[in-house]
């Protein structure tokens, strides 16, 4: 006997299955790198990564540190009102990025902007998105860290958690139907895993058989909420097969793990033209953003612990065993991106502000009749009282 | 008693001149008559076998669920783009029959079932218009979209700004509204109140067959996020329809009778309702202006202010409720913008601030009614011209 809702095995045991009765077992978690970074022997690596991929991984990794670094002390010093870093996730976002095609479309949350500088979206771009200023991409309208660009097919972050997923679901929905072989790539972390949306996503993914490779930092924290206190049930990735949704644990902070298991996922992706979920283990080692300070939720053993196990330097010692780093390249490679940060907030801080007249483009194709009542009402008023006119800000 | 006077009529909408509907034919079922609750909640208001009343003869004539669905159609194939995303509407056609044997035409990838999560597939809808499709995503009711809020007022009309215009949205989110018959309040909402100040979103109303597929055309053919509000009692309404071509504008309002007493400003089917007080009103020696809105934001303020200047009185009839509904905002810009052409206070015909009842009497007395309608224009604007007011 069938049900419509699923042809099932009988039995005539009552027995529960789940904690506390028959465990399901914990999906493990595949890795490249111990926790210092040697590489460990009988791992499966089906994609090769050469010198050049290497370093050019190497190298945006220590761009993002730098400017996570010199950007989040710039929030503290009031150059711009908000920041997040994404110290110990380093590598979830790079490794995962060059494991992508470009035309692959990226969704993010907002810790993820490893993935857009590996795109080609430099220091300079960043500073001038957290500034706000008239050389934004996104026009001043954003809040800083929530990056977009559609020259590099990265989605304008948006700040409602989970959002993200079922519009990533759209969008690989749209590259099926364009007949493209390209996958939305969707990040999130496990406490917007808990949103209904997350929920949505993997169930349209895989019923509307969507080429989405969902990707969760679990990083241990959701400000100051812990996963123990996110979830019951094993992570996100135990979530998948549920949903119908092959799924994947990885070491997050192993970038030659992360970088294996995205371009495999992609390749089942697209193969199956379906979703596939990758969960990558991390930690996040930062404050959740300069509005937080962690401290006062976490003991500092945990957080000293996890800092020893820096993805960056983990990469560096598997660099090192192939020749392809040392001491004197990490230095001067350092020095050279913190130049490059500090250079860029510079420059940033130097340009003035979108016009005010940029208030009211966008909001339609064409403004209608009220938004230019609207702005001729407030262009009126900052003629008749100029010094209302923030310094900076141009009028048009 | 008010009730009994409108159950003896049935509104024939296509004027004098049309010939008798057929027998079995209802074209606006009154929310007073007793309705069978089924047929309108999941199989759509009508029977199946429509296409047979279609003339062969030059003007074609449609009721407004077969206007959309032409609508759909026609728009479908001239963009392959565009695509259609909900909860049946695919091989069951839609509840309301808008999208019934397109699934047959266009496959399983364009006319797109989804598993029933409101906010999952209006994400869905805006990821895939910001990745070069025209989807359509249809609520089954207004109502539900509410579980749409986020992804429809941070995303969908937000995004193509904070995008610094990089990312468009160009999406129609539609779906019947209002009150029915007896649905209870949970199927009798009013989104339009509550949709209206979303920043960055175009709402729309139709009305009549004609303004239904011309403005499904346009609002898919639009670059921005267009809600469209259908209302779950005019699907079975019937009028002449225009060819592939014809497009109406999205943001200007019809004028639906001159006239130079009072401007009376109605969109979906209060419509209806104020042109049966309209008949009533005629004989009593009035001359009305109505004004259907059609396009519930941006007002059409040119429009308006011309209709007011020349009449000098407003009411404003709605379903949505007194407190922030479209009449509030209607109210607040006319009294800014008009002051000094208003001889009266503009007038707001609105529901109460109570949830819909099921109950018949109770539903029926939480609606703007045409008596209603009638006694506002008496106390706007006095006696008629002419004639002597008993």
């Amino acid at each position: 006997m069938d049900f419509p809702g699923g042809k099932v095995p009988f039995t005539e045991d009552l027995a529960w299955l789940g904690p506390g009765f028959t465990p399901r077992p914990t999906i493990p978690c595949y890795r490249a790198l111990d926790s210092q970074g040697a590489p460990l022997p009988g791992t499966s690596l089906p994609h090769d990564i050469d010198q050049a991929l290497a370093t050019r991984m190497y190298e945006t990794m220590i761009s993002l540190q730098a400017v996570d670094t010199i950007f989040y002390e710039a929030q503290r010093q009031g150059r711009f009102s908000f920041y997040m870093t994404s110290t110990g996730e380093e590598s979830t976002a790079v490794a995962s990025a060059a494991a992508l095609n470009p035309d692959d479309v990226v969704f993010t949350q907002y810790r993820e902007q490893g993935v857009l500088m590996w795109r080609g979206y430099t220091p300079l771009d960043m500073a001038n998105q957290c500034y706000g200023n008239a050389l934004d991409s996104g026009k001043g309208r954003q809040m800083p860290v929530h990056y977009g660009s559609k020259a590099l097919n990265f989605h304008t972050i948006s700040s409602p958690l989970a959002t993200q997923l079922p519009q990533a679901v759209g969008a690989a929905y749209a590259l099926k139907l364009e007949g493209k072989a390209a996958v939305a790539a969707c990040y999130f972390g496990e406490g917007a895993a808990s949103e209904g949306d997350f929920h949505a996503a993997l169930n349209f993914s895989a019923t509307l058989s969507a080429p989405v490779v969902f990707i969760c930092r679990n990083n241990g924290w959701a400000i100051s909420t812990p996963a123990s206190e996110q979830y019951r049930g094993d992570g996100i990735a135990g979530r998948g097969p549920s949903y119908g949704v092959p799924s994947l644990r990885v070491d997050g902070g192993d970038a030659v793990a992360v970088y294996n298991a995205v371009a495999e996922a992609r390749r089942v992706a697209l193969e199956r033209r379906g979703p596939v979920l990758l969960e990558a283990m991390s930690y996040r080692s930062g404050h959740h953003s300069t509005s937080d300070d962690s401290s006062r939720y976490r003991a500092a053993e945990e957080m000293a612990a996890w800092r020893a196990r820096d993805p960056v330097a983990r990469f560096e010692r598997w660099m090192a065993v192939r020749g392809w780093w040392d001491e004197a390249r990490g230095v001067g490679a350092r020095k050279a991106a913190r130049r490059e940060a500090i250079a860029a907030l510079a420059a940033a801080a130097k340009q003035p502000r979108p016009p005010l007249s940029e208030m009211f483009s966008d909001v339609y194709d064409e403004p209608p009749p009220h938004l230019v009542a609207q702005r001729a009402e407030v262009e009126a008023f900052v003629r008749a009282h100029p010094e209302t006119l923030p310094a900076g800000m141009p009028l048009e | 008693m008010y009730f009994s006077k409108v159950m003896s009529g049935c509104v024939d909408l296509r004027g004098p001149r049309a010939g008798a509907p057929p027998a079995s034919y209802d074209p606006l079922p009154p929310i007073w008559t007793h309705p069978d609750p089924q047929s309108v909640t999941r199989a759509g208001p009508g029977p199946l076998n429509r296409a047979s009343t279609r003339t062969a003869a030059a003007k074609k004539e449609l009721m407004m669920w077969e206007s959309l669905r032409e609508a759909l159609d026609e728009e479908m194939e001239r963009d392959p783009t565009v695509c259609l995303m909900g909860e049946d509407v695919g091989h069951y056609g839609g509840s309301y029959k808008v999208s019934y044997g397109l699934h047959k035409k266009y496959g399983d990838m364009r006319l797109l079932d989804t598993p029933i999560c409101e906010n999952g597939f209006m994400g869905m809808g805006v990821g895939a218009a910001m990745t070069g499709l025209r989807p359509i995503v249809e609520g089954m009711n207004m109502g539900f979209l509410l579980l749409a809020f986020n992804q429809i007022s941070n995303n969908c009309g937000m995004l193509h700004y904070t995008s610094g215009g990089q990312f468009k949205v160009p999406m129609v989110i539609r779906g019947p509204g209002g009150v029915g018959r007896q649905l209870g309040a949970e199927h009798s909402q009013r989104l339009e109140s509550y949709f209206q100040s979303i920043p960055g979103v175009q709402l729309v109303a139709v009305s009549t067959a004609k303004n239904a597929k011309a403005l499904l055309k346009a609002a898919i053919r639009s670059d921005n996020p267009i809600i469209f509000f259908e209302h779950v009692l005019l699907y079975n309404v019937k009028g002449e329809v225009e060819g592939p071509e014809y497009t109406q504008c999205l943001e200007r309002a019809e004028i639906v009778r001159e006239g130079t007493d009072v401007s009376i400003f109605c969109y979906s089917r209060m419509r209806y309702v104020v042109m049966q007080a309209v008949k009533q009103l005629e004989k009593e020696g009035y001359n009305p202006e109505v004004v259907d809105l059609i396009s519930l934001k941006p007002f059409d303020m040119q429009t308006i202010s011309r209709s007011v200047k020349k009449t000098r009185r407003a009411i404003i009839v709605e379903e949505c409720m007194k407190t922030g509904g479209i009449g509030a905002s209607l109210s607040a810009v006319i009294h800014e913008s008009l002051f000094n052409d208003l001889d009266h206070e503009v007038v707001r015909l609105s529901s109460q601030d109570v949830p819909t009842a099921y109950a018949y009497e109770l539903e029926a007395a939480t609606i703007v009614q045409p008596e209603k309608v009638v006694a506002a224009v008496h106390r706007v604007v006095g006696a008629p011209a002419g004639v002597a007011y008993a």
